[in-house]
């Protein structure tokens, strides 16, 4: 449980905003908080496997760019239609400029 | 709720009747809800039946809840039934069973049918696309070496027919109008999707009408009106759909290209509610203009205001139309009408995207169309969705820039 990877740095994500992670053969999305927290959850939605990191970021949701799936993405829960499966979340910490997420 | 209860029952076990069901029961409503559908299925999305559907060598339906959690839900699913009669007096629905199911509210999500071809000559070989059913005919004829022809180059049709090419069968698309995607989406995109489909070998006709289909069971062959002869296993007829009323008229509610509802979505019955593709409604966002969505979204959305509103939340529709549609590679989406707009402002993405943005003379956003790969319209034409809903009138030279985040224009 103590694998913690680099994700990217901490300036390549704007404010309110999202990236892809690839790792291991699995996609992440990692997210920068408008108080510029950062999270990560699974990269695909639960409803058609949609890279996440396309959507738009509003407040603490991540809206799916294919057909508007919202998640909280801080706590990954589901946030009505068409999605009803909960995004994993991932811990996330930063270091020296740097954004580590625990893949494990 | 009291003892007495009869409870929500819902006509229609598509997206919309499916969403209403479960809205009832996150918002607390404990009443009996029932949903009566005339298929044998789960309610289930429709848009995988034009796409995803057909790649697949034995299509699935993807069900909008499973058994388990309707039961859970305390959710009657009655399927494989009409409803056949309402009688508002009892408030109670006749089924084609000859059950009556009584009610304190109804809501109608009857959802819309194909429009028909009407002309002699159509047989067996000629089909339609609304049902898992019918996806699983029109697949069944779908391989290497076959012939389509496409009845109607609307969003039915092409999406059928990138999926046919992908498949091998050879397509011919048929459009009686100039262009293809006349209703709602703008030339410019319009040209994008037609390349892309000849591109991929679609044979697309445009202009010419049908002069006479002969279908012997076998193979059809269409006649155009310029005298061109188009010979196909297969025809899919896709020319648009129309609204599923007769219930609703034979009862005496309103019709008005759907059934005319309030914009709480409540029919000329204040008991009654009509929600999704077989309602016509007042949009808030263009002064309350009266329109009809066949859109999936809107299914989900109505459904779920006309659980509340059954509820008595009193809440009016407020959402921005929004559409999209998945050809090869290419995602299109289009928040607003269009057609509200008098002025257009281009909006260059990457990897060839790009974003129309549509302005009523007085400068206000009233639509945005995009085409693109994959999801590279996605989030400005969202984004552009929450300023129409806003009303907002952003700067053309700023819609029209990369450099600036429409995001930013939300906050003006």
């Amino acid at each position: 449980m103590s694998d913690w990877v680099e994700a990217c740095a901490t300036d390549d994500i704007d404010e309110e905003d999202v990236m892809r992670f690839d790792h291991g053969g699995r996609t992440f999305a990692i997210y920068r908080s408008p108080d510029d927290e950062y999270f990560a959850t699974d990269g695909l939605c639960t409803h058609e496997k949609v890279h996440l990191a396309d959507g738009l970021v509003m407040d603490d949701i991540i809206e799916c760019p294919k057909h508007n799936g919202r998640f909280n993405y801080k706590t990954g829960a589901a946030r009505g239609a068409p999605v009803c499966v909960n995004l994993k979340t991932y811990p996330v910490k930063v270091d020296a400029g740097k954004v580590l997420v625990q893949v494990g | 709720m009291t003892e007495m209860a009869r409870g929500m029952v819902i006509i229609g076990a598509g997206e919309c009747g499916g969403r209403a069901a479960l809205t009832l029961r996150d918002l607390g409503y404990d009443g009996p809800v029932t949903l009566v559908g005339d298929e044998p299925h789960l309610p289930y999305e429709r848009p995988p039946l034009s796409k995803e559907a057909m790649a697949s060598d034995a299509p699935e339906i993807k069900a909008i809840a499973s058994d388990a959690v309707l039961a859970e839900r305390s959710i009657r699913h009655i399927h494989s039934v009409q409803a056949a009669a309402i009688d508002r007096a009892a408030h109670s629905v006749r089924l084609s069973d000859g059950s009556v199911l009584p009610y304190d509210k109804l809501l109608l999500a009857t959802g819309a049918t194909p429009r028909k071809l009407s002309m002699p000559g159509l047989g067996a070989r000629c089909v339609y696309l609304r049902t898992f059913a019918d996806a699983l005919a029109i697949r069944g004829h779908l391989r290497a070496g076959s012939r389509i022809a496409v009845i109607g180059g609307g969003f039915i049709g092409l999406e059928l027919a990138a999926a046919s090419r992908r498949l091998g069968a050879a397509v011919t698309v048929i459009e009686a109008q100039p262009r293809i995607l006349m209703r709602g989406v703008p030339a410019e995109i319009a040209e994008i999707v037609h390349d892309a489909h000849i591109a991929e070998g679609v044979d697309i006709v445009c202009g010419q009408g049908i002069a006479s289909i002969a279908d012997d069971g076998r193979q059809v062959r269409v006649t155009l009106a310029g005298g061109r002869e188009v010979s196909a296993d297969l025809a899919i007829i896709g020319i648009g759909a129309v609204p599923v009323t007769g219930l609703a008229a034979d009862a005496g509610l309103m019709i008005d290209n759907g059934i005319a509802v309030d914009a709480e979505l409540c029919s000329s019955d204040p008991d009654i509610f009509a929600a999704g593709d077989c309602c016509s409604f007042p949009l808030a966002v263009y002064g309350g203009r009266r329109v009809r969505l066949e859109a999936w979204r809107n299914a989900q959305e109505q459904g779920a205001l006309a659980a509340k509103n059954m509820l008595d939340a009193g809440e009016a529709h407020a959402a921005v139309p929004w559409f999209w549609s998945d050809q090869y590679g290419l995602s299109l989406q289009i928040a607003g009408l269009s057609d509200e707009g008098k002025n257009t402002v281009r909006r260059d993405l990457d990897d060839g995207a790009f974003i129309l943005f549509h302005l009523a003379e007085d400068g206000t956003l009233v639509a945005a169309s995009g085409i693109g790969p994959g999801n590279a319209v996605a989030r400005d034409i969202r984004l552009a969705e929450m300023l129409i809903g806003k009303r907002a009138k952003p700067a053309p030279e700023a819609l029209g820039s990369q450099a600036v985040k429409l995001k930013s224009l939300l906050a003006a």
